[in-house]
C-alpha cells in the first residue's frame, strides 16, 4: 500500500525533472562499483571492476561470451550468491549503501531493483496472478489496488492492450514477446528503481524484439536500466551508456555514442568492428 | 565397378534392416510376455473370486463359514492404516525433501544422507516389519494396534517417498524460483508459492504409488502379528485390526482345510486389485492433467 502511494509521488517528480532541469543538476549515481572481484569457487570471473551507473540512463554491457556481462549483472541484485562458492571483495553502493557486506537486506534490495531474464520466465499462472505475485508477497491484498497495479504495469511494458481480454488465462498461451513483456509488467508490478536485463530480447523475433526496445526507451524515463545484450546495434540504439567487457574486466566505459564512433582501446575497437567475439 | 560398390551398399542395408526388425520383435515379445502372464493372473482370479463378490460380502464381517464370510473388517483396517500412512509419510517425506533439496549445503554429508534413504527404499519389506515389532509392537507397548502397523508401512514407504519428492521439487525449473527471488521474494515465499504448487502434482502422483505399495504391503504386518481372527471393527488408532492382504494370506494358507476360502482369497484380491487400480488411475489422472498445463 505505503509503496505505490509514495513511488507516484516520485516518478511525478522524476518525470519533471527529466523535461525540464535535470539536464543542468548533478545527476545521480546509483550504482557505484569500486574493486569488484568475484569467483566462482576458482574461477575468476570479475576483476577490479570500477563503474558508475547513473540515474534514469540505460547502460549496456557488451562484451564476447563467458565474459561476465551475465555475473556482473547479477550481483547487483545479489542474485549471484544463489550459485554455491560464490566469493566477493570490493564494494558496491547502491544509492550510497554497500551491499556486499549485507547491511541492507537482499529481499528489501531485490524490492527495488527488478530483473528481467533472458529466456521470458512467467510463471505457470494467470497473467493477473503473474503481475500480482510480486506486490502480494509484499503483502498488498486490497483487490482494487491489486487491479490497478495490473493495469499500470501492463500497460508500462507496452502489453495492456493485446492481454486485457484475456488477463486469467494462463501466462504460458501467450508468444515469447508478449511473455517477455508480462515479465517486464510483473517487474514493474513491484516498482523498483532500477531494472536489470540479461539479454531480454535474445530469444526473442525481430518485431518483438523493436517492441520491447521501444519499451526501454520509454521507461528510461522512469527507471534506471542495465542491460546486458549481444547485440552491439541494438546497445548502439537503445543505450546512454555503453560498457565494454572482457575476461571478466571492463575494458571501456564511455558514451555509447563516443564507444561505438571512437573506441579509446585497441580491444573496444576490434570487437565492435566484429574482428573476435 | 560403380553399380557393384550400390549393391554392396544395399546389401549392408538389408541387413541392417534385418536386424532392425529381429530386435523390434524381441522387444515385442518381452512386453507381450508380460502382458500375457499378467492376463493369465487376473483371468485366474477373477474366474476363482467374481462369483463370491457382492455386496454381502463386501459389507458381512469374517466368518469361519465361507459362504457368510466378509471382508468388511479388512477394509475397514486397511482404510485406518491409510488415516495413519497418509499424513505421517506426508508430512515427513515432503518435509525432508524440502529440506535436502532446498534448505541444506549440498556437501558431503548431504550426498550421505541421500544415498541412505535410497538404500533404504531398497531394504526388504520383512525388515520394516522387524522394526515395527521393536519399535512400535514392544517398545512403545502399543500392541499391534492400527497405530503399530500404520507407523511401521508409513517408514516402509517414506524413502521412495522423500525420493519422488525430491525429484519432483528438482523438477521445478530454477529460472521460476529465479524470478521469484528477483521480485524479493523470501526463500519461504518461493517454496511455497512457485516450488511447492509446481511440484504438487508430481509429489501426489509419487504419494498415490507410495500409498498403493503400503496397501499391499504383507510381511510386514504378518511379521507385527496383526491377525485375521473374528475381530471386532476397528474404531480407532489404538484398535486391533486386519488388513486387506493379510486376510488373503490367511485365506490361502487355510484354502487346504476349507476349499473355499481359495475363492474368498480370490474375490478379496479383486477388491484390493480395484482399489489399487482407482489409486493408479487418480495418479495417472493428476499426472495428465498437469502436462496438459504445460
Ligand atoms: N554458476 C557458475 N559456476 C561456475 N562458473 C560460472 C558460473 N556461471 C558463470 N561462470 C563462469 O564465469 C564466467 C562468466 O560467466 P557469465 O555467465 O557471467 O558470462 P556472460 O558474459 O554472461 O556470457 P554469455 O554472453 O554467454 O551469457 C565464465 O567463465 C563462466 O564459465
Ligand atoms: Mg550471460
Amino acid at each position: 500500500m505505503s509503496i505505490t502511494t509514495q513511488k507516484k509521488v516520485q516518478i511525478d517528480v522524476k518525470n519533471n525533472d527529466t523535461t525540464t532541469e535535470s539536464k543542468t543538476e548533478q545527476p545521480r549515481v546509483v550504482y557505484d562499483t569500486k574493486d569488484l572481484n568475484l569467483w566462482y569457487s576458482e574461477t575468476h570471473a570479475l576483476k577490479d571492476i570500477n563503474l558508475e551507473v547513473t540515474e534514469n540512463e540505460v547502460t549496456a554491457i557488451i562484451g564476447p561470451s563467458g565474459c561476465g556481462k551475465s555475473t556482473y549483472i547479477k550481483t547487483l541484485n545479489r542474485m549471484v550468491e544463489l550459485v554455491p562458492g560464490v566469493g566477493t571483495t570490493g564494494t558496491i553502493a547502491y544509492k550510497g549503501k554497500n551491499i556486499l557486506d549485507n547491511s541492507m537486506k537482499v529481499e528489501d534490495l531485490r524490492t527495488q531493483v527488478g530483473m528481467v531474464f533472458q529466456k521470458p520466465n512467467p510463471f505457470p499462472k494467470s497473467i493477473y496472478e503473474n503481475v500480482t505475485y510480486g506486490p502480494k508477497i509484499h503483502g498488498i491484498k486490497k483487490k482494487s489496488l491489486l487491479d490497478e497495479i495490473v493495469e499500470n504495469s501492463l500497460r508500462g511494458a507496452a502489453i495492456w492492450d493485446e492481454v486485457k481480454d484475456r488477463l486469467n488465462q494462463n501466462a504460458y498461451g501467450l508468444s515469447g514477446g508478449q511473455q517477455q513483456r508480462v515479465c517486464i509488467a510483473r517487474c514493474l508490478a513491484i516498482e523498483p528503481d532500477v531494472i536489470l536485463m540479461d539479454e531480454p530480447t535474445s530469444a526473442l523475433d525481430p518485431i518483438s524484439t523493436l517492441k520491447v526496445e521501444e519499451l526501454i526507451k520509454e521507461l528510461k524515463k522512469k527507471y534506471t536500466i542495465i542491460i546486458v545484450t549481444h547485440n552491439m546495434q541494438q546497445a548502439a540504439r537503445i543505450s546512454d551508456k555503453t560498457v565494454f567487457m572482457l575476461n571478466g574486466e571492463v575494458v571501456e566505459f564511455s558514451e555509447t555514442d563516443q564507444l561505438f564512433s571512437n573506441p579509446k582501446d585497441k580491444r573496444t575497437e576490434d570487437y565492435i568492428t566484429g574482428r573476435f567475439g | 565397378m560403380e553399380k557393384l560398390e550400390a549393391l554392396h551398399q544395399n546389401n549392408k542395408m538389408n541387413a541392417r534392416l534385418r536386424k532392425n526388425s529381429i530386435w523390434k520383435s524381441i522387444f515385442f515379445l518381452s512386453t507381450l510376455f508380460g502382458l500375457v502372464v499378467l492376463a493369465i493372473l487376473i483371468i485366474r482370479v477373477l474366474i476363482q473370486g467374481l462369483e463370491w463378490i457382492d455386496l454381502e460380502f463386501i459389507t458381512s464381517r469374517l466368518s469361519t463359514q465361507a459362504d457368510k464370510a466378509g471382508i468388511m473388517g479388512a477394509i475397514l483396517g486397511t482404510l485406518w492404516v491409510m488415516v495413519v500412512v497418509i499424513p505421517v509419510t506426508l508430512i515427513i517425506g515432503v518435509g525432508s525433501a524440502i529440506y535436502l533439496e532446498l534448505y541444506s549445503k549440498k556437501g558431503k554429508i548431504q550426498s550421505f544422507i541421500e544415498t541412505n534413504i535410497a538404500n533404504l527404499a531398497g531394504v526388504p519389506s520383512i525388515v520394516y516389519g522387524l522394526l515395527g515389532l521393536t519399535a512400535f509392537v514392544r517398545l512403545m507397548d502399543l500392541g499391534n494396534v492400527v497405530l503399530a502397523g500404520g507407523l511401521t508401512l508409513a517408514l516402509l514407504v517414506l524413502p521412495i517417498l522423500i525420493v519422488s519428492a525430491q525429484e519432483a521439487l528438482r523438477a521445478v525449473p530454477g529460472h521460476l524460483s529465479e524470478a521469484s527471488y528477483g521480485m524479493g521474494a523470501t526463500k519461504w515465499q518461493t517454496i511455497r508459492k512457485i516450488i511447492l504448487p509446481a511440484a504438487l502434482p508430481s509429489i501426489l502422483t509419487g504419494s498415490i504409488l507410495a500409498l498403493s505399495r503400503a496397501i499391499g504391503e504383507t510381511a510386514p504386518l504378518t511379521v507385527l502379528g496383526i491377525p485375521a481372527l473374528l475381530i471386532p471393527f476397528p474404531q480407532g488408532l489404538l484398535d486391533t485390526f486386519t488388513a486387506l492382504p493379510m486376510q488373503i494370506y490367511y485365506w490361502t494358507l487355510d484354502s487346504s482345510l476349507v476349499a473355499e476360502y481359495a475363492n474368498l482369497a480370490a474375490a478379496t484380491i479383486v477388491i484390493l486389485l480395484l482399489i489399487l487400480f482407482i489409486l493408479n488411475s487418480i495418479a495417472i489422472i493428476i499426472r495428465n492433467k498437469y502436462h496438459q498445463r504445460n
